[in-house]
């Protein structure tokens, strides 16, 4: 019997119209878990390296998490994983709500969707019931219109949707796939759009199966009634008005103007009545006690967000909160990511601001800047005139007009969008997640280690009293206490810190987990409820694999490792990997590259990045060793940068 | 004449609820044989009738069975929402496809989480963390009446599906085969 998972993945060839429902080998189960781990080695086995992304060898993959669907409380965030239009790489992407559990209940595991249907069509599974239905109906539709018509047609109103909207179905680089208030970002929509498939419906009633019932049982409703309680977990910005920190230290347009003095406590009061005037609810995903998307019913629109999805648009166009509200409702329908769309809306203004783009580009383009905003979305979701350049995102766009657009691409890192922050001197650590993350969004990398320093000695005491239970390893604590100054701490403490923020993403997102209850919420307040240490007792509970922290921390290194190789066979190498110029105003070149040195050898890479034979095989990932000396990406010889010149390391060491 | 009895009773704060359906999942837990051994919405005596456009999150739980549909065209407005009849009814009816045991069609009913060793509380209002259901016991005079358990529950809405003679036979087959 398979525990926690169900053991079958539905093949969806959409160009014949074939549907095959596929038994899986448990052993990569116990080797990579689930959710995008699994989804990563399917990417790197079945698409081709020069492969485009819009073709149909391309795969798109919705993927439940191994403890989708079992008693583990907050475990319901669906990874949608294909190689991304816009980075040429994995594109990582994550939805909230309900999807995956349904997934899990209607036999699954995971759906691949490879192919392209002739027209636009919809995916119908009812447990073992799976149709490719028409969808030229749907054409156009906004993505709650959509999940309307989809359940009243099947009668289903209990049936889970997730949809694109106008903007996926155009191809568009910053579509989202929206499932109720959630939406998974990050290069997904458009392949969705692509493969012209307008929509997933599910309905599942089969059982899942926990390994040791009872005991998984009772460890879950005391961490249930745990996370309700806490503080340390959740989007705290549900129910703290004060958002001071994105509005005074992001920067606002096209990542450019900081304003430090912007919140105030009158700005507070007015804001908060706008939220609380209009709100319908806060509510949470599956399985979970968390609050974090507010519902909100502005002028007759109902919408949600959580988080910082709020500030995006009016932080684009210099408005204030009550200009998301007017347009987040639309943008949502349409189908379009929330972080990236904005920062290629304001590029196009600050392009025509500098003459670069004119008013033959845009005709009739408004004066008011909100206005140019709306403008702007309209042209983007239909491919209409400027809007089919930008609709590609900033970084192609700019390189699509030319003439000097492109020094107008600053925040983009392997031609993603950043978010937008602009700081004075360097972080080590940030340095290197940004460089070299690959799941693209810095939110989606930071989170066990805080982002800065606390001012005095007994706060920091404070601070890691919350930690014990949390941190792999004491280390983490001593660096945490002697960090004084942002910039100043060892290139040692830099790649364990980064390291250990990786290792709970990709558990997360393997497992199914929430970051707001583990990997990206321990840096603000440090007790997060999921950790490195009941993880393996957790996972052992549920899907029955015998665990431990030591081979949990193995099996991160594994994912890690698999979802860098796909990204290498793809052409991924040291050369991508470097924030933007402009992300501090402090830069030493010599350092950083010290620094990346040093990484790369933590984690068992070539100076290229590119992990080693030893390092593949350690990790028991020989099939991607085979596949790299078949194709010449490795030799077989290669070694760390240390192993490469002993000397290099004991000179930076001291760092 | 009606006695004093004590009447246990799970109240449902629609505005506390945050649509987690957390409540399905401990239901369909505790019920599963043996416990906990399965998890499966769709095995549970309470459901989240949900409709997230509308903002509408009503846990209901599985009442009486009943062979008989109504038209369900009743529709209530309450602080500017629109609420079916069917959000708040409980009945195992032909006309939704709820409360219904996945496998067999049969219907399911709530019974309090009632087992040896008792529980202190359903196990939906345990699973609750927000106190959306909250769990009560009131003194009330009430009505003796026959109440129908599970198995009788199935029996009959197989009797209505099949008529009782059928049935029987079906039995008598089935108890020689032993």
């Amino acid at each position: 019997m398979r525990y926690a998972e169900t053991g079958y993945t539905l093949e969806v060839d959409l160009t014949r119209g074939n549907i095959e429902k596929v038994e899986t080998d448990p052993r990569w189960t116990e080797l990579l878990l689930g959710g995008q781990g699994i989804a990563a080695k399917i990417l790197f086995d079945r698409v081709p390296p020069d492969a485009d992304p819009f073709s149909p060898e391309n795969l798109l993959i919705f993927s439940a998490g191994l403890l989708h669907g079992t008693p583990v409380p907050g475990a319901n965030r669906t990874a949608v994983n294909t190689i991304s239009p816009v980075t040429n790489l994995l594109a990582h992407s994550l939805m909230g709500g309900f999807f995956g559990p349904e997934l899990k209940y209607a036999g699954y595991d995971r759906i691949v969707i490879s192919g392209k249907a002739p027209k636009l069509v919809y995916l119908w599974i009812n447990n073992d019931k799976v149709e490719i239905r028409d969808a030229s109906h749907l054409s156009g539709k906004g993505v709650h219109e959509t999940t309307q018509i989809i359940r009243k047609e099947l009668n289903e109103p209990a049936a889970q949707v997730a949809a694109i909207g106008l903007a996926g179905e155009n191809r568009v680089y910053t579509a989202s796939i929206e499932h109720g208030f959630a939406s998974a970002a990050r290069g997904p929509g458009p392949v969705m759009g692509d493969k012209r498939l307008k929509a997933i419906a599910i309905r599942g009633t089969k059982d899942i199966y926990v390994a040791q019932p009872q005991k998984l049982f009772e460890l879950c409703i005391g961490l249930r009634e745990k996370m309700a309680e806490s503080m340390d977990v959740g989007d705290w910005m549900a129910v703290d008005e004060d958002d001071s920190f994105h509005h005074d230290n992001f920067a606002w347009g096209n990542a450019r103007t900081r304003r430090k003095d912007f919140w105030s406590e009158e700005l507070q009061e007015r804001w908060t009545r706008i939220k609380y005037d209009n709100m319908l609810r806060q509510k949470g995903c599956y399985n979970c006690s968390k609050k974090c998307i507010n519902v909100i019913s502005y002028k007759g629109r109902k919408f949600g967000y959580k988080c910082y999805g709020k500030d995006t648009y009016h932080m684009a166009a210099f408005k204030e909160l009550d200009f998301t509200f007017e347009i987040l409702p639309f943008a949502m329908e349409y189908g379009l990511d929330s972080y990236s769309t904005p920062q290629a809306i304001a590029f196009g203004i600050e392009l025509y601001e500098a003459g670069i783009l004119t008013d033959k580009d845009m005709p009739d383009f408004p004066e008011d800047i909100g206005e140019r905003v709306f403008y702007l979305m309209e042209k983007i979701v239909r491919r209409e005139g400027i809007g089919d350049i930008l609709a590609n995102g900033v970084h192609k766009a700019a390189r699509q007009i030319g003439n000097g657009a492109e020094a107008y691409d600053h925040n983009t890192v392997k031609g993603f969008e950043q978010l937008p922050i602009k700081l004075g001197k360097l972080n080590p650590p940030y340095f290197l997640m940004i460089a070299t993350g690959e799941k693209m969004a810095i939110t989606q990398i930071e989170g066990s280690f805080p982002q800065d320093p606390l001012p005095t000695i007994e706060e920091r005491e404070a601070f890691i009293k919350k930690w014990d239970v949390v941190v792999p390893d004491e280390k983490f604590k001593k660096w945490f206490m002697e960090w004084e100054k942002r910039n100043e701490i060892s290139n040692e403490a830099s790649c364990a810190i980064t390291d250990w923020n990786e290792a709970m993403h990709f558990l997360d997102d393997s497992l199914g987990f929430c970051g707001f209850l583990s990997s990206f919420r321990g840096q603000f307040g440090g007790g997060v409820v999921y950790h490195i240490n009941n993880m393996p007792e957790i996972v052992t509970l549920a899907a029955g694999l015998e665990m431990d922290k030591d081979k949990l921390w193995r099996t991160f290194q594994r994912i890690r490792n698999m979802v860098r190789a796909l990204n290498v066979k793809r052409g991924l190498r040291r050369a991508d990997e470097k924030p933007p110029e402009d992300h501090w105003a402090v830069r030493d070149h010599e350092f950083e590259q010290e620094l990346l040195d040093d990484y790369y050898d933590f984690k068992g890479w070539t100076r290229d990045g590119i992990p080693t034979k030893e390092t593949l095989d350690s990790l028991e990932l020989g099939f991607v060793t085979e596949e790299f000396l078949k194709t010449g990406v490795l030799t077989g010889n290669e070694v760390t940068p240390s192993q490469e010149n002993p000397a290099e390391k004991e000179k930076s060491g001291g760092r | 004449m009606g006695e004093k009895k004590i009447v246990k009773r799970i109240r449902v704060n629609l505005d506390r609820c945050n649509g987690c359906r957390a409540c399905e999942m401990a239901c369909s837990s505790f019920h599963a044989r043996p416990k906990y051994s399965s998890i499966n919405p769709a095995r549970s005596r309470i459901r989240v009738v949900t409709d997230e456009i509308n903002d509408e999150y009503v846990p209901i739980r599985a009442t009486d069975y009943t062979k008989a549909g109504c038209d369900g065209r009743r529709v209530y407005t309450i602080n500017g929402k629109d609420y079916s009849e069917c959000s708040f009814c409980g009945s195992v009816c032909p006309t939704r496809n709820l409360f219904k045991e996945p496998d067999s069609g049969l219907p399911l009913k709530c019974d309090l989480c009632e087992s040896d060793p008792p529980v202190d509380e359903p196990l939906c209002v345990q699973a609750c963390s927000l106190d959306a259901l909250t769990y009560e016991e009131v003194e009330e005079e009430v009505q003796d009446e026959v109440k129908l358990g599970g198995v009788e529950i199935g029996l009959k809405s197989l009797v209505d599906r099949y008529g009782i003679q059928e049935l029987a036979d079906a039995f008598a087959r089935m108890s020689q085969k032993g």
